[in-house]
């Protein structure tokens, strides 16, 4: 009768320390589980849902330039505090702790590489950071890669997630957007294209500045992208907001982005639109580009006019 | 019969009962109590109504001299302070208001047109606020929706093809965090403005006269010179946005307000803000005409500087200006 007696099933209790530490992942959105290697491979996009998992700016590089041609740009700019901004904890110590989390020295990785073998300045923003927050290094690192790719005539690929202004630097955060979007002029005036990428989330200043200027604007799915955060507007207008409010398809709809694209299929957009673009422009002047002068002295000797309008000329 | 003579009081000040405000009030009730009294009894008390007027104008300096960021905020906030229209219709000789995107709406929070200044042909912008209930909500607050940005820079281009000076009187909490708003690209139309300001080839002169309200104040305040009140505000956000985010309460406001270095001193030692205008003793809602005559002065010094300067180079030095904001190491 032992026989008949046996349970159907046998339970394994494990106890949840017994599992290996991150090997498996249950996704957050359809609570399937996931291999983490599988869900890495994937581009941190679960294969069964497609939701997509915040991924780091480095990762995103990777997945996007072809392998070893990526240089990183101005990677040791820091934020000195000027504010010398204290709330319930020092701005420098929130700082130190963001730097020794995620190994970055601020929010977002700046550089160029190849994107199939087209040159491509790059800036990606990194969530992780003080939530992708733009303060004075942010805006300096932007406005620098817009700068070098005018200088190299490169087009510039800025990929955005973002809180928005960094309020520990307040008004110098602020002007951040003013010159980002400055700066971003003088590129379109060159005739580069400059591609933004908006992923989860993209909002505040980040978005009322260099990430809504794109002369092509791609959007991931589902991303939380926008001006004012939902809960403000919530609490403004004492209203539910509709289905899907700001997310890409909703922005996509209102004709505020060109296209949604799946982050496995981003690398392949993106040759697609920087070769279509570029296509039709005058062969490049200064073919100087493996040389490593892009770490640049004073950052004031980009500006000048009389350089621009030799190039110009040239271009003429 | 003190009902009475609170009527002949200013008005502000019965309005504003702000804490920092009382001892000033509390002076000002003294002095008209005893000249009713003198007046009631026939009582000559000249000589003491006089030292304690005196002292009223001494209180007030004090006040004013020593006022904490959070009190500055509502000093800027005031419902009394003068806006836009108070200064256009007291500083220009002529004023034809222009409306319209020319694709969606006229925003009322935004008021913009062809101004003389004495003499001297001048676009102006700025944002407006309501004074009223009925006009407050007209108005949106003063917080513009897109076509406001877009209405400003449609008629910035104006005033750039025909070599036009640009003022532009910054004034607004921020823009209007709205379902339409955001449908209509509210972060497109600010972001836009900002570069399209940057390339402008006529001198941009901006003055924020009352609150400097984030993205939404920076997105028609991109000016070879920018200046601010005394008593004028200047903030990536609220103080009270700030305190909820990063102090989780409301009530950390003026602790936040201190923090964000939001004054005109602060901003002038960051770079911001090139100058600081000197209001008149109270604030601006004191005494508006002479804030008035003030503004007025200042913006015809301003327009100055640019007489001489090619159109290359007012869009290299604004640029310039931009560009070496931020403060950071490495």
């Amino acid at each position: 009768m032992s026989l008949f007696g046996r349970p159907k099933y046998s339970k394994i209790f494990i106890k949840k320390k017994d599992i290996p530490q991150g090997l498996w992942e249950k996704c957050k959105n359809c609570q399937e589980i996931i291999h983490k290697r599988q869900l890495e491979e994937n581009l941190l996009t679960c294969p069964k849902c497609n939701f997509l998992y915040p991924i780091s700016a480095a990762a995103r590089i990777a997945s996007l330039v072809d392998e070893g041609t990526f240089v990183e740009i101005n990677g040791e700019l820091r934020s000195s505090d000027p504010l010398k901004f204290v709330d319930s904890k020092p701005y420098s110590q929130r700082q130190e702790s963001s730097i020794k989390s995620t190994g970055l020295n601020d929010a977002i990785i700046t550089g160029w590489g190849t994107i199939k073998s087209i040159e491509t300045a790059l800036g990606v923003m990194d969530f992780s950071f003080m939530g992708g927050s733009m303060g004075s290094v942010v805006g300096e690192k932007v406005t620098r890669l817009v700068e070098f790719g005018i200088k190299r005539e490169m087009p510039v690929v800025v990929i955005s997630a973002s809180g928005g202004a960094r309020m520990q630097e307040s008004t110098l955060s602020l002007m951040q957007m003013a010159k980002t979007s400055a700066a971003i002029g003088r590129l379109r005036e060159k005739n580069l294209p400059y591609i933004s990428i908006l992923t989860n989330p993209t909002t505040g200043g980040t978005t009322a500045s260099f990430a809504s200027l794109g002369d092509v604007i791609i959007a991931e799915p589902k991303a939380l992208i926008g001006f004012a955060g939902p809960r403000v507007i919530q609490q403004t207008i004492k209203q539910d907001l509709p289905d899907g409010f700001q997310k890409s398809e909703f922005l996509l709809e209102h004709g505020l982005v060109d296209m949604i694209v799946d982050r496995k299929d981003m690398r392949d957009t993106l040759h697609f639109i920087l070769s279509f673009l570029i296509s039709g422009r005058p062969a490049k002047k200064n073919e100087n580009v493996g040389s490593q002068s892009a770490k640049r002295g004073s950052r004031n000797n980009g500006s000048g006019t009389v350089e621009e309008l030799a190039m110009a000329r040239s271009i003429n | 019969m003190r009902r009475k003579d609170t009527k002949n009081k200013p008005k502000s000040i019965m309005e504003m009962g702000f804490d920092f405000e009382k001892p000033i009030l509390e002076l000002q009730t003294k002095i008209a109590e005893l000249k009713e009294f003198s007046e009631a009894n026939k009582i000559d008390m000249s000589s003491e109504i006089d030292s304690l007027e005196e002292k009223l104008k001494e209180r007030k300096g004090e006040v004013y001299q020593n006022l904490t960021p959070w009190q500055r905020i509502q000093i800027a906030r005031h419902p009394a302070r003068p806006y836009t229209l108070d200064y256009i219709s007291r500083i220009m000789d002529e004023f034809k208001e222009l409306h319209g995107d020319r694709r969606f709406a006229d925003d009322k929070a935004i008021v913009a047109g062809m101004a003389k200044l004495d003499g001297q042909n001048v676009m102006v912008i700025g944002h407006q606020k309501g004074r009223d209930v009925k006009e407050r909500t007209y108005r949106r607050f003063g917080m513009p929706n897109p076509e406001g940005y877009r209405k400003a820079l449609r008629i910035m281009k104006l005033a750039e093809r025909f070599n036009v000076p640009i003022i532009t009187f910054v004034d607004t909490p921020g823009a209007y965090p709205g379902v339409g708003a955001e449908e209509r690209g509210q972060a497109e139309a600010i972001a836009v403005n900002l570069e399209e300001m940057s390339l402008l080839k006529v001198p941009v002169i901006v003055v924020v006269i009352g609150e400097g309200g984030s993205g939404g104040a920076l997105g028609i305040g991109v000016g070879n010179r920018v200046l601010i009140l005394e008593y004028a505000y200047y903030s990536v956000i609220s103080p009270e946005g700030c305190a909820a985010i990063l102090w989780k309460s409301g009530a950390e406001a003026p602790r936040a307000a201190d923090a964000l270095k939001l004054t005109g001193k602060d901003l002038l030692k960051l770079g911001v803000v090139d100058d600081i205008i000197p209001e008149p003793a109270g604030g601006a809602h004191n005494d508006t005409e002479a804030m008035a005559k003030t503004l007025k002065a200042t913006l015809l010094n301003e327009l100055k500087r640019f007489k001489s300067m090619s159109p290359e180079e007012i869009v290299t030095s604004r640029y310039e200006k931009f560009r070496n904001l931020g403060v950071y190491v490495g």
